[in-house]
């Protein structure tokens, strides 16, 4: 009988004692005066922080506002890599004409490209998506079409020798085999979409965890630019549980290295 | 004289690589296997006795040469032609059953005939216990019997197998070559089987291809007939043990010409 594992694995005390650490190091820098607290905010002024704006309302609000903005841009993200990513792996050709396009933008600063953005876009809730969508879709149409390509071979040969028909290999066969990869990429991606944020944010929004952000620098209101870096990071990690968890429901067949 | 299941006639097998060169994996192919009749291919490592089986199972072409099934030219792979290899290609995400129900999945038959005869391939294997495991929990041996069993329940007119028992330790493979004899009583089936193990090639063959090493072709017809059962006893039979030296003279002769880059 398998013990049941937690996402922190066995050695979960191990991992409370390492964030203990750091909350000790952060105390000790700020309640021993060594850091100003423009640099680095009281934990308690933090917490203050984040309470105040859930009294009047913008916690909720600036929250919803970034899951939003996150879940459209990488929902259109993923919709889009399935089928090109498929295309990308059954046709050379294809591949050929539009692999230099994904290699190039792929490496650009999303920050950089927000300028342009808002010439093409305008400053409304499209061209937000658009950043985290650029963001994500690049890296993840490869990702994509990485998974489909690794199937093992002989699963493949498997079916054939069993008489399988194309379309019967690519659904009942390749499709499956796939899923541990793909959810894999997806956690990977929605994750950057997370830190992708400041950026969609940065420019004429009026709501959300980035802005919030932008907003608290012009003031040098430290302790909300940390409320909001630890809600961002805090999201950003549940996204990532959760993820993990449903490819734990939907693969329970997949064996990984080291379980 | 049994009717032939498949013929090889001068087939050859060339690869060209990356840079342009040419490497002749097959060369002059004659082969013939019998219906019912267990054909055994033995040769050293790297003779093309993959490449052959891959050939006739159609996930590879040869550059030249017929191959006939039932009289029929092989195009491409298919249900007639089941194939099973050395690493197990279970499909990890279905059970024992599912797996097994494959094939029939794919021939569109009903969800309770594709059960009824999973059930009974099951059994024939022996893993009815194991029928809703999935294949992470099975072991190297059951993992194999799986995949015979899924090959075996397609109904092919000919079994192609690579190697089936070579990944696994001494005393699984003694009881899968049991396993092997006891369908074979059971169910007729004309088989291909590829081994690099004499012992295995000599206990379960009724006839016997050696090859020379590459470019791989026919070194010599070995044909068996043992009165009786076949079991551990055959491996002390006289006429085994002479079959035996026959074939490792063979391949040490191969193996010595290798090494004096004749």
């Amino acid at each position: 009988m398998n013990k049941k594992k937690n996402i922190f694995g066995n050695y979960r005390y191990l991992s409370v004692l390492s964030l203990a650490a750091i909350l000790i190091l952060w105390c000790g820098l700020t309640y021993g005066g060594v850091l100003d607290k423009i640099f680095l905010p009281k934990p308690t002024a933090v917490i203050q922080a984040i309470i105040s704006m859930y009294h009047d309302g913008t916690l909720f609000q600036n929250i919803v506002s970034s899951m939003r903005r996150v879940l459209v841009g990488w929902g259109w993200s993923a919709v889009a890599a399935l089928p090109i990513g498929l295309a990308m792996v059954m046709s050379k050709k294809f591949s050929a004409i539009i692999q230099p396009v994904i290699e190039f933008v792929r490496y650009l600063p999303i920050v950089a490209l927000v300028p342009l953005t808002v010439l093409y876009l305008g400053l409304g809730e499209t061209e937000k998506y658009t950043i985290i969508f650029i963001g994500t879709f690049f890296q993840l149409v490869l990702m994509v079409g990485d998974t489909i390509s690794s199937v093992d071979k002989n699963l493949i040969n498997a079916a054939k020798t069993l008489g399988a028909k194309k379309w019967q290999t690519y659904v009942w066969v390749i499709f499956p085999a796939c899923l541990p990869g793909l959810l894999d990429a997806f956690r990977v991606t929605i994750g950057w979409a997370w830190t992708y944020l400041v950026a969609a944010e940065m420019v004429a929004s009026d709501s959300g965890l980035g802005y919030l952000i932008i907003k608290s620098q012009r003031f040098l209101a430290t302790d909300v630019i940390f409320a909001g870096l630890i809600l961002i990071g805090a999201i950003g990690l549940l996204t990532d549980m959760f993820f993990r968890l449903l490819t734990r429901i939907i693969v329970p067949w997949h064996e990984r290295l080291g379980d | 004289m049994a009717a032939e299941k498949l013929t090889i006639t001068n087939l050859n097998k060339i690869f060209v690589n990356a840079n342009g060169t040419e490497v002749q994996a097959l060369k002059d192919i004659q082969l013939t296997v019998h219906e019912k009749e267990l054909c055994m291919l033995v040769g050293p490592s790297g003779c093309g006795k993959s490449t052959l089986l891959n050939i006739v199972g159609g996930l590879e072409t040869a550059t030249s040469g017929e191959i006939c099934v039932d009289g029929h030219h092989v195009t491409g792979p298919g249900a007639d032609r089941g194939m099973v290899f050395q690493g197990y290609s279970l499909f990890p995400w279905l059970t024992v059953r599912e797996n097994i129900q494959f094939g029939l999945r794919v021939k569109g038959l009903p969800k309770s005939r594709q059960k009824e005869i999973a059930d009974k391939f099951i059994e024939l294997v022996g893993l009815k216990d194991f029928a809703d495991a999935l294949p992470k929990t099975l072991s190297g041996g059951m993992k194999q019997q799986v995949a015979i069993a899924r090959t075996l329940a397609n109904e092919p007119s000919l079994l192609l197998m690579d190697e089936p028992f070579g990944a696994l330790d001494a005393q699984t493979r003694l009881i899968m070559q049991e396993l092997l004899v006891d369908i074979r009583q059971k169910m007729e089936t004309t088989i291909l089987f590829i081994t690099h193990d004499i012992d295995e090639a000599l206990l379960l063959g009724d006839n016997i291809y050696v090859m020379s090493r590459r470019p791989g072709s026919i070194r010599e017809q070995i044909s068996i007939s043992y009165e009786g059962k076949r079991d551990h006893n055959t491996l002390l039979r006289p006429d085994f043990i002479e079959n035996k030296r026959k074939i490792m003279e063979m391949l040490w002769q191969d193996s010595s010409d290798a090494a004096n880059g004749k």
